[in-house]
């Protein structure tokens, strides 16, 4: 079956990728549960600025002080309860961005790939648009138009990125509408709905997580990059782009102001990854055991 | 009387083109097939790949819309049929069923699914239906669990036969159902088919290339040449007295498990016909070791003879001198 190519991996990987699997899984575990409980991990209110406690250290340099783990920023607030409420702000942004671009995306991209004809020539030129669309630009626009807020942004990340959705379900949806059990259901009277529901949509979802995790990954990067431009969500809220652009001006003195929100995101953005070439993997191996 | 299957003058052409610019063809893989058949028979239908047997039994099944003609069951016409209506007539069983089952389903969702889109029965019902199927075909029930690939392929057909039978069809079109499977599973399979026609009185459509097969499980027997018909007899004649030159040909391509005796030639020279571009007259007359000049202008239709079908001229005008044809070998 060439749908599933990981299928004879089996569940005996290499221990390579199976420790990457699980360092994956780590990492966003962790992500999700600070995320859910950040009222009350954080050691200090996150918003709570203090002029007197202004870019303390973190705790392994000099000059740190042990209520401050990873130190403060140039307003005095508390690093690490920014850093916990960040990623908050990216697992959300991550999340809905995802759910939304893929319900988009898969709904295009199974209709054009199961009909084809005009259906498919409508669903490329949709692609093809979306594709020619500047996403800095719309986001500049839209902030310019309605101003910035979390809501904002994920609305127009989520409206924006389903471009690679669309294209992987139309393409693995091409694969499989020419099997036998496609015409086996047909044959059996069953609705189209049932067809593209139970009988295609689970045989293409193991590729469409890889493209979730994906997607998350370049939404929370996104949202980063947005916020560093000062389109994305507004001060005070501690989304990690935001503090990186907040620390800009510091990082020759502080170093550590812009070192740990990048190190955070890399991680977690490398933790989404992993986590999705495993789960393809492990659901690969699910079909031919 | 009516016939339980009765197929019109079906024809179904593709358009073919080669590259973006390409000139565009087309390819009549369906040219006017009809037969008929009485409940209870089975057609077997044989020819070389790329005769048209699995496009002719896509249009049977309603999966291909025919470019004209149509199938009839039980006097209905099919087309224009309610897809649920269409599924309790007539059902398939395909050729591979490492393809037919859906990977990511339950051996009892799958076995249900004709049922469940009839949407007629409660889920207990139904679930006693499947269960019944299943142990007719000889899969138990702990495998009513099971995904397809825990199971082999003998009891994948099974299980792909069990859902072609759980709505009780009149017909069921076998797209070589056998071929993939391991030469000591096709024999199980048969006589599950055949067995199951005599308890359920069902009719057949038994595509196949493998002429042993069909001589098994047929009462009657189609010969296939370029999207046509040319011979359809009942299989003791057909296979005792072949009529046409190509069925002859067909039957004497059979190998014999004597290694003496090598690869039988047949004499049909090794150029396979282009279906884009059928001949003139008898389409089988480039290839035919018993050609005449006639053969090359008159299209052999509808030929009847003792009750068999014969598409081709020897069985109306002989030509008068054979031997005096240049290049042709003796019949």
């Amino acid at each position: 079956m060439f749908v599933s190519t990981a299928a004879r991996t089996g569940w005996r990987l290499p221990p390579v990728r199976h420790l990457a699997t699980l360092l994956g899984a780590l990492i966003v575990g962790v992500a999700v549960v600070v995320a859910l409980l950040a009222p009350y991990v954080v050691p200090h209110d996150p918003f709570l600025q203090d002029l007197n406690q202004r870019l303390i250290p973190p705790m392994w340099m000099d000059g740190s002080q042990p209520e401050h783990l990873l130190g403060t920023d140039q307003l005095g607030r508390d690093y690490l309860s920014r850093l916990i409420y960040g990623t908050r702000i990216s697992m959300l942004i991550g999340v809905m961005t995802v759910v939304m671009s893929g319900l988009i995306g898969i709904t295009l991209g199974i209709l054009g790939g199961f009909y084809g004809g005009r259906m498919d020539d409508l669903v490329m030129f949709l692609i093809t648009c979306r594709l020619a669309i500047p996403l800095i630009l719309v986001a500049l626009t839209v902030v310019a138009l309605v101003g910035s807020s979390l809501t904002v942004v994920s609305l127009t990340l989520g409206l924006l990125l389903w471009d690679r959705f669309a294209v992987v379900a139309r393409t693995t949806t091409m694969q499989v509408r020419t099997l036998d059990y496609i015409a086996a259901a047909k044959a059996a009277g069953a609705s189209r709905l049932h067809i593209l529901l139970r009988e295609v949509l689970p045989n293409i979802v193991v590729h469409l997580i890889v493209v979730a995790t994906l997607e998350m990954a370049l939404a929370i990067l996104l949202e980063a990059a947005l916020s560093f431009l000062g389109l994305g969500v507004p001060p005070p809220l501690p989304s990690w782009g935001l503090m990186i652009a907040e620390a800009k001006d510091y990082m020759f003195f502080s170093p550590w102001v812009i070192m740990i929100p990048g190190i955070a995101l890399f991680v977690l953005v490398m933790g989404i990854n992993l986590l999705g070439d495993g789960l393809r993997d492990l659901l690969g191996a699910d079909l031919k055991r | 009387m009516t016939h339980a299957i009765e197929v019109r003058n079906l024809y179904r052409e593709f358009q073919q083109r080669a590259g973006m610019a390409g000139e565009r063809r087309s390819v009549r893989a369906v040219d006017g097939v009809t037969f008929s058949l009485s409940a209870g028979d089975v057609l077997g239908v044989v020819g070389e790949s790329g005769c048209g047997k699995s496009t002719l039994a896509r249009l049977i099944m309603g999966l291909l819309p025919p470019s004209s003609g149509e199938v009839l069951v039980d006097g209905r016409s099919l087309a224009g049929m309610d897809r649920r209506e269409r599924a309790r007539l007539i059902q398939p069983v395909f050729q591979d069923p490492f393809s037919s089952l859906n990977p990511r389903q339950r051996i009892r969702d799958i076995v249900g699914l004709p049922l469940a889109a009839q949407g007629a029965l409660s889920s207990r019902l139904q679930a006693d239906r499947v269960m019944e199927m299943l142990a007719r075909v000889g899969i138990s029930s702990e495998m009513a669990e099971r995904r397809p690939a825990q199971l082999s392929g003998g009891q994948r057909q099974r299980v792909a036969i069990a859902r072609a039978l759980v709505l009780r069809p009149r017909i069921v079109v076998c797209d070589e159902p056998t071929s993939a499977l391991d030469v000591s599973v096709q024999a199980q399979i048969l006589n599950l088919l055949a067995e199951l026609r005599r308890e359920l009185g069902l009719t057949y459509l038994f595509i196949s290339h493998n002429l042993a097969v069909v001589e098994h499980i047929a009462t009657e027997v189609a010969v296939m040449y370029l999207g046509r018909i040319v011979e359809q007899a009942p299989v003791e004649d057909l296979f005792r007295t072949p009529a046409h030159p190509y069925t002859q040909a067909l039957l004497a391509s059979v190998l014999t498990p004597e290694p003496a005796l090598g690869i039988p030639d047949v004499g049909l020279g090794d150029a396979y016909p282009d279906p884009a571009n059928i001949p003139s007259g008898c389409r089988f007359h480039p290839r035919c070791p018993q050609a005449f000049d006639k053969c090359a202008q008159t299209m052999p239709d509808n030929i009847r003879q003792d009750g068999r079908l014969v598409e081709c001229l020897l069985a109306v005008s002989p030509p008068a001198k054979r031997e005096a044809t240049p290049g042709l070998a003796p019949a």
